[in-house]
């Protein structure tokens, strides 16, 4: 089990951020992040593009913020669990937390702050029924985690984009047969695989159903068959063992919708006066919250860090009187 | 200040034709929002979440191209057909004049 003294729930700039603001006030921090690297939306979707609104920097590109960020809270020493999406949370008999990943790791601490921008990135499910009775498992998958899965298979994958190219093409050499359903006629995607996809369909390796819509699934216990509707709007079926929906990625709050926090419209409301949710504890900055006036600004985000990890203090320290200092006067002093 | 008309349809059926100023730089999610219709825009209007989706039957060949942000999004959208667009990444100027379109967007 990791020990800290606040866990922080998204290593975005803003999260990042709160660790030296905690840091000055002498607090341990440790980030958990869905994402395989540090710097959430600024690293993973727009890390070249430049950012004005930074004060100080008239201009900056989105990585370099992000590297700037964790060189400033380098004297605090941050730890980090990256890849692994928070599941769970625990309240202690002594009011401290113990949080849980999807991966298993868990890590107590004292204070809980979410900053986890637009929440994390889930797949988006095609709206038909009965999915869920198929998922984990049994027929339905949302992205292709172990390919060995669907070795000698009949797979029916759906969707234009990237993803659903190149598993068509990755698992029409090891599965029984591969049917992919596209709404459209063309693919936008790169234009060797869309070709690629197009020959595999001309030596008939793989069926390819061009404007066509899927309508509903069925089976007993496992999934049996696909059902779509064709160019010409009659429905037709196909024999399948996964069904596979490659419709990109939404931002959904996930796990901590089911925290007991006082959530409107995907986002978490909190007090002004110092970031704080319903739950005594638990705080949330940055783009997650919600609160009159409120703006999804990087440094809207790091004004609510610095008011927050005040508020913190005394999870961490109880006993302590807390002193208000300015780095100009004292310093950073590492820990 | 000018302003544009158009017609917006709500995920109930009901229709209502809105005027909105062009000159205020506003995109149409941010227009519609500011009309009170229930859109969740979670990303912010960055092309990232699709909760904007609307579909036009009235006006959409005025409509400026999609940029290759907005057409990955709605090429991955499984709702989406060719009369979709993404309200976050159309502004609201002279083009919209005479559009009618539907609200689709998730709510959740």
């Amino acid at each position: 089990m990791i020990t800290t003294d606040i866990c922080i729930v998204g290593a975005g700039p803003v999260g990042l951020f709160a660790v030296f603001e905690a840091g000055l006030l002498k607090m341990r921090c440790h980030l958990v992040d869905a994402l395989p690297q540090v710097g959430g939306q600024l690293s993973e979707i727009y890390p070249h593009k430049p950012i004005y609104d930074i004060p100080g920097f008239p201009s900056v590109n989105a990585q370099e913020l992000v590297d700037n960020l964790m060189e400033q809270i380098a004297p605090f020493h941050p730890t980090f669990t990256l890849g692994e999406r928070v599941e769970t949370i625990e309240r202690q008999e002594d009011q401290s937390f113990v949080v849980g990943t999807n991966e298993g790791t868990t890590i107590a601490c004292k204070v809980i702050v979410i900053a986890a921008g637009l929440g994390s990135f889930e797949p988006r499910k095609p709206a038909i029924e009965r999915l869920e009775e198929f998922e984990h498992g049994k027929g339905v998958a949302y992205m292709v985690k172990n390919p060995e899965l669907f070795r000698d298979k009949e797979i029916v994958l759906a969707g234009g984009g990237d993803s659903a190219l190149d598993w068509t093409i990755y698992l029409s050499n090891i599965s029984k047969r591969v049917t992919l359903v596209h709404r459209g006629e063309t693919f936008r995607g790169a234009p060797d695989s869309a070709e690629k996809v197009f020959n595999l369909a001309k030596e008939g390796k793989i069926d390819l159903i061009l404007k066509a819509n899927l309508k509903k699934i069925d089976g007993n216990g496992s999934l049996k068959s696909v059902f779509y509707e064709d160019a010409d709007k009659n429905e037709q079926t196909i024999k399948a063992d996964y069904l596979i929906p490659l419709f990109g990625l939404s931002p959904k709050l996930g796990p901590i919708a089911e925290w007991g926090l006082d959530i409107e419209k995907a986002q978490i409301k909190v007090d002004t006066t110092d970031y704080s949710t319903n739950v005594p504890g638990i705080y949330a900055i940055g783009d997650i919250n919600t609160y009159t006036g409120k703006l999804k600004l990087i440094l809207c985000g790091f004004h609510e860090g610095a008011i927050m990890m005040q508020s913190a203090f005394k999870y961490v320290f109880p006993d302590k009187h807390l002193s208000f200092k300015y780095t100009t006067v004292n310093g950073v002093h590492e820990f | 200040m000018s302003m544009v008309k158009f017609t917006v349809e709500d995920r109930d059926g009901s229709k209502q034709e809105l005027e909105a100023p062009t000159d205020m730089g506003l995109s149409l999610m941010e227009t519609l929002k500011a009309f009170e219709y229930n859109i969740m825009a979670t990303c912010g209007g960055m092309a990232l979440c699709a909760t904007c989706h609307v579909k036009f039957s009235r006006g959409q060949e005025q409509l400026p191209d999609k940029n290759d942000a907005e057409w990955d999004m709605l090429d991955t959208l499984p709702d989406a057909d060719e009369s979709s667009r993404l309200a976050c990444q159309l502004r609201v100027d002279e083009n919209l004049e005479g559009a009618e379109f539907k609200i689709c967007g998730d709510l959740e």
